[in-house]
């Protein structure tokens, strides 16, 4: 399944290390990446392809994670964006 | 990027900001093969199909939230108008009482919130068994804590059972005596549907299939913050910009039917599209009213606001579901919905204009609190103006008011959780007239004859 994950707060160094370490850790592959700032505020949005046997825990390991970098990661199947945005 | 910063956040703000979720998952289920003339065999086989069918409905939800990351607020059951089938194990209220007792007793094993089923329908006229069936309500709603009752009193085909209107009347008061919980769980309607998903009037049409899966939509927050972002934009315009929304509320509901239906093994139902409220600030259908521009909800101009919001709504979600069905409008529960609660506590909306509401909502008159010691008749005329309302437009209409013992116009009653709380609406008690001493039944209107 696919999945996107959007990571949002100040900007600092080893935001995407970060993220990415616990992804592969999930066996999941990164299928897209963009990454911007905007007004020192760091956005980055990433589509993963990800075991849907995986998906919980690493949902609840990136929550973990946005805590320590003191940042707001959702995670939303691509469904969701599907149905919500595509005809 | 498949999809753009804007809809990520946009879909990111629905969620966590706007309260946008799945209000329920109902499975319904045929109890036609469960029909017995021994009580306790009628009894097991409707506990062990429950427990069969839609035994895995709670771990499907919630499996389905973590998955997607919607909430799914409730998970429901809804059962073959229990009237239907129970006329041959069922010979005195007490045998009614204790099948509500044990479908209870499944609802609770099973771990859902709501069962809906205790149903009849005498739309036209009444057999033996549904007037023991209707005796047995007020004492069924006491001796249970999940199980809701609904009535169907009047359709455009065969106008209303006027009997049945004043039977209800009387139901809902000797029901009140033990409290306002049991009042809420009961509805009466016009133009009933076989396939709603919401509480209390859900039950499993006659005209349905074994078993089906109905998911009903929420999203008042997300329609207010719509409405909030163009404050000046000419009525159409708005209405389309609500339509957008709709639509975009409505497909998460489609896919969570249709994952609901995969997981579960049984087929995927209807989507009902209303707006249902909660009692949460900020997701209000009153406060979508004033934020399109009428200064108090029920003032001059809320029933037009609320014409252009029913229609937009619908008008989004019919193409956003494979099926839609169920009530599928705005709901106008008063003691659900705190914007709604305030404006009657202000005396703005009134009864009579809530009537008027009715006329273009999805529902009717739902969730009002009025006083403990309205009278039969008065109470049965407002029952029986509101299925005229139903039955002459070809829509649905329902009742599902409180009386509140001891409490006096203006006195709040707390009902809890998502029922809310509300003020005890002005109703001015008349002198009992002919009206319902009459009895029989009023005449469907001459649109009901068609072929």
């Amino acid at each position: 399944m696919h999945s996107v994950i959007t990571v949002l707060g100040k900007d600092k160094t080893g935001i995407i290390s970060t993220v990415s370490r616990v992804i592969a850790a999930h066996k999941a592959n990164i299928l897209d990446i963009s990454q911007t700032t905007m007004q020192k505020t760091f956005v980055m949005m990433m589509m993963i392809d990800v075991e849907e046997n995986n998906y919980k825990s690493l949902r609840e390991d990136l929550q973990n994670e946005a805590k320590e970098l003191q940042m707001t990661i959702n995670t939303y199947h691509e469904d969701v964006y599907n149905a919500m945005h595509r005809i | 990027m498949h999809f753009t910063p804007f809809e990520i956040e946009e879909t990111r703000r629905m969620f966590q900001e706007q309260h946008l979720d799945v209000r329920t998952v109902t499975v319904g289920i045929s109890l036609y093969d469960c029909v017995s003339h021994s009580l306790s065999v009628f009894i097991d086989r409707v506990y062990e199909k429950m427990q069969r069918v839609a035994g895995n409905i709670r771990a499907c939800a919630q499996e389905i939230e973590s998955l997607y990351g919607i909430p799914i607020i409730n998970t429901r059951v809804s059962l073959t108008p229990l009237a239907l089938v129970s006329a041959g194990a069922c010979t005195s209220v007490e045998d009614l009482c204790l099948l509500g007792e044990r479908v209870d007793e499944a609802a609770q094993a099973i771990g859902i919130d709501f069962v809906g089923g205790f149903s009849a329908l005498l739309h036209k006229d009444m057999t033996d068994h549904d007037t023991l069936f209707v005796e047995s309500i007020p004492q069924v709603l006491t001796r249970s804590t999940c199980l809701c009752s609904s009535l169907s009193l009047a359709h455009s085909s065969s106008g209303i059972n006027v009997d049945a209107v004043y039977a209800t009347a009387d139901l809902i008061l000797k029901a009140s005596k033990a409290g306002p919980l049991g009042p809420a769980r009961f509805v009466g309607f016009a133009n009933v549907p076989d396939d709603n998903p919401f509480m209390a009037g859900a039950f499993h049409g006659v005209g349905e299939g074994e078993s089906a899966v109905h998911v009903g939509v929420s999203g008042p927050g997300a329609v207010l913050a719509t409405v909030r972002e163009y404050p000046d934009a000419p009525l159409h315009i708005l209405a389309d910009k609500i339509k957008r929304t709709a639509f975009k509320i409505t497909r998460l509901g489609q896919l969570v039917a249709d994952e609901a239906a995969r997981r579960l093994g049984i087929n995927a139902g209807i989507v009902d599209l209303s707006l249902a409220p909660t009692p949460v600030v900020g997701d209000s259908v009153a406060r979508i009213l004033e934020s399109i521009g009428v200064s108090v909800c029920g003032a001059p101009g809320t029933t037009m606001a609320l014409s252009l919001l029913n229609t937009a709504i619908k008008k989004g979600g019919m193409m956003a579901s494979t099926n839609v069905g169920g009530l599928s409008g705005s709901f106008l529960p008063v003691s659900e919905d705190e914007g709604m609660a305030e404006a009657v506590a202000k005396g703005v909306l009134t009864l009579q204009k809530l009537e008027a509401l009715t006329s273009v909502c999805s529902v009717g008159l739902d969730m009002i609190a009025v006083p403990g010691d309205i009278s039969v008749g008065t109470l049965a005329g407002i029952i029986g103006d509101e299925m005229a309302i139903g039955v002459v437009n070809h829509k649905t209409t329902a009742i599902r008011i409180v009386p509140a013992k001891d409490k006096k116009v203006g006195d709040w009653v707390h009902l809890g959780g998502l029922l809310g709380e509300a003020p005890v609406i002005d109703v001015t008690n008349f002198p009992e007239t002919k009206l319902f001493s009459r009895g029989g039944r009023v005449p469907p209107p001459i649109t009901a004859f068609r072929n």
